[in-house]
């Protein structure tokens, strides 16, 4: 069964975020000029209605394309993905990326854990989770399926989060590959190209 | 936690035992919604849940009806239903008979949705609303218009949102804990099982709906869904379907023309 066909070069950073992590990510992308191994996906939990405001942001402070996700587009490296609104979003074995409205996951849509948990079972030790700033529970659970895969577990240090409760949480129910504050998030980002 | 290939296994049982294929499901979401109701019963042996699909067939429909998504809500995305109201209803008014058809219309909310908007127009008594599904369960609750009352204010900012300027709350009469639309809003609706995987079509129409039901389908199945739909259109009617789908890899370019930024297509020939 272990037949792992991991992709060699092409790896997946998804980042997962709820309350306050808008603004950390507003200080990671702006620094990041080119992926060429990999993808971005952000999944962060927002009201259904502030959709096009999300990608529009993002793709402002960013030289990197971000692609709109609709259901079973192409994924590829390169891009930043993120999750829309009012959908969950879950990856393909081909790919491609699909999306699911079934049942809320601890009140979200799109959740973290979901997607998470997706990425880790296609893309096992080439994936990298990182956890930011929230007040939820929600992505303590993807973590541990990431890492149960192989892949690298990241939690944003809880003492430079504005909403500590989310990567504490987490902190507290998996053992993390790193602690790390945004700069170094940014750095390790950075670094897998290299 | 079911295997890949565990879960073909299922699928290719479930073919044989009782005809239908899930083999052009999305893998992804498949995977999730047997392994939610694999866990929720209680199972710790693929074997025994496997046997248990194909020798209780009350067992097989129960997990059909789990595995299958239902969510939906009474005039999702506000902005579609405008374009609805403001565009295509008064195309639609021209007609002297107007044809609709839901598919996969899980519990029937959009359904009513639409029913309104044609009773606010003028149009309800001279069209006819069909509402297909391949879950019995949500076809019965559908045919019944209850729904839960504590989503009506939700609803009701909703219908706002969309154009409506009625008191949304005239649309039906609460009691314990359910909002039962009016009898008038059903008379024109007529609601009954139909597979897309491999049904075919039964009618034509002015316009088809179906959304959020696309997405748990593959490309291959998908393309064919939207041929179908294309073979229930009339020239001039309208194929609507969710704000993440398209039929631009399913459908010769310059057939169709879209409506603004709605996922709403024209067929023009
Ligand atoms: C998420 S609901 C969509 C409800 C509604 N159209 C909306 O957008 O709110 C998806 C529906 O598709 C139905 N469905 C799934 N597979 C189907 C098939 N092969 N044929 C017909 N309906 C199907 C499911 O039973 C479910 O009720």
């Amino acid at each position: 069964m272990e037949k792992d066909q991991i992709d060699p070069d092409f790896s997946v950073v998804i980042i997962g975020g709820s309350a306050g992590s808008l603004n950390a990510l507003m200080q990671i992308l702006p620094h990041l000029s080119e992926i060429k191994s990999f993808a971005i996906v952000i999944v962060v939990h927002r009201k259904s209605t502030d959709e096009q405001t999300l990608e529009e942001l993002i793709a402002l402070k960013t030289i990197i394309n971000v692609k709109p996700v609709e259901d079973k587009v192409p994924f590829l490296p390169g891009f930043i993905y993120i999750a829309p609104s009012n959908y969950h979003l879950l990856f393909e074995k081909n790919r491609t990326l699909s999306l699911d409205t079934s049942e809320k996951i601890n009140y979200s849509r799109p959740s973290i854990d979901v997607s998470f948990e997706s990425a880790a079972e296609v893309y096992k030790s080439n994936l990298t989770g990182i956890l930011l700033s929230g007040s939820n529970a929600d992505g303590t659970l993807g973590l541990k399926a990431i890492q149960k895969e192989g892949g690298t577990v990241i939690i944003q240090d809880p003492k430079s989060a504005e909403m500590p409760y989310m990567p504490n949480n987490a902190i507290q129910n998996t053992v993390p590959d790193y602690i790390l504050n945004i700069k170094e998030i940014l750095q390790f980002i950075l670094s897998i190209d290299n | 936690m079911i295997e890949d290939i565990e879960l073909e296994t299922l699928i290719n049982e479930v073919y044989e035992y009782y005809g239908f294929d899930f083999g052009s499901y999305s893998r992804a979401s498949l995977k999730r919604r047997v392994n939610r109701i694999y866990q929720l019963d209680g199972f710790t042996h693929f074997e025994d849940f496997l046997s248990k699909v194909r020798y209780d067939p009350e067992y097989y429909k129960h997990m059909v009806d789990e595995i299958t998504v239902n969510v939906t809500e009474m005039f999702r995305d506000p902005a579609f239903y405008t374009v609805i109201r403001n565009q295509i209803l008064p195309l639609l008014g021209t007609k002297p008979f107007i044809r609709l058809w839901h598919a996969g219309c899980s519990t029937g909310e959009e359904v009513y949705s639409m029913a309104i908007l044609l009773k606010e127009a003028g149009l309800l008594h001279k069209s006819l609303i069909y509402a297909t599904d391949i879950n019995a369960k949500v076809l019965d609750s559908a045919k019944k218009g209850i729904f839960p009352l504590r989503m009506m204010k939700e609803y009701s900012e909703n219908y706002r949102d969309s154009g409506g300027k009625e008191d949304f709350s005239s649309y039906y009469t609460a009691n314990y804990g359910i909002a039962k639309f009016n009898d008038d809003l059903a008379q024109k609706m007529v609601f009954s099982q139909h597979n897309l995987v491999s049904d075919t079509s039964f009618n034509e129409f002015d316009m088809i709906f179906c959304r959020n039901v696309l997405i748990y389908f593959d490309n291959e199945l998908q393309k064919r869904v939207i041929n179908l739909f294309d073979d229930s259109l009339a020239v001039l009617g309208f194929l609507a379907l969710g704000t993440k789908e398209t039929i631009k890899y399913s459908i010769a370019p310059g057939k169709y023309k879209q409506l603004e930024r709605e996922k709403i297509w024209r067929k023009i020939r």
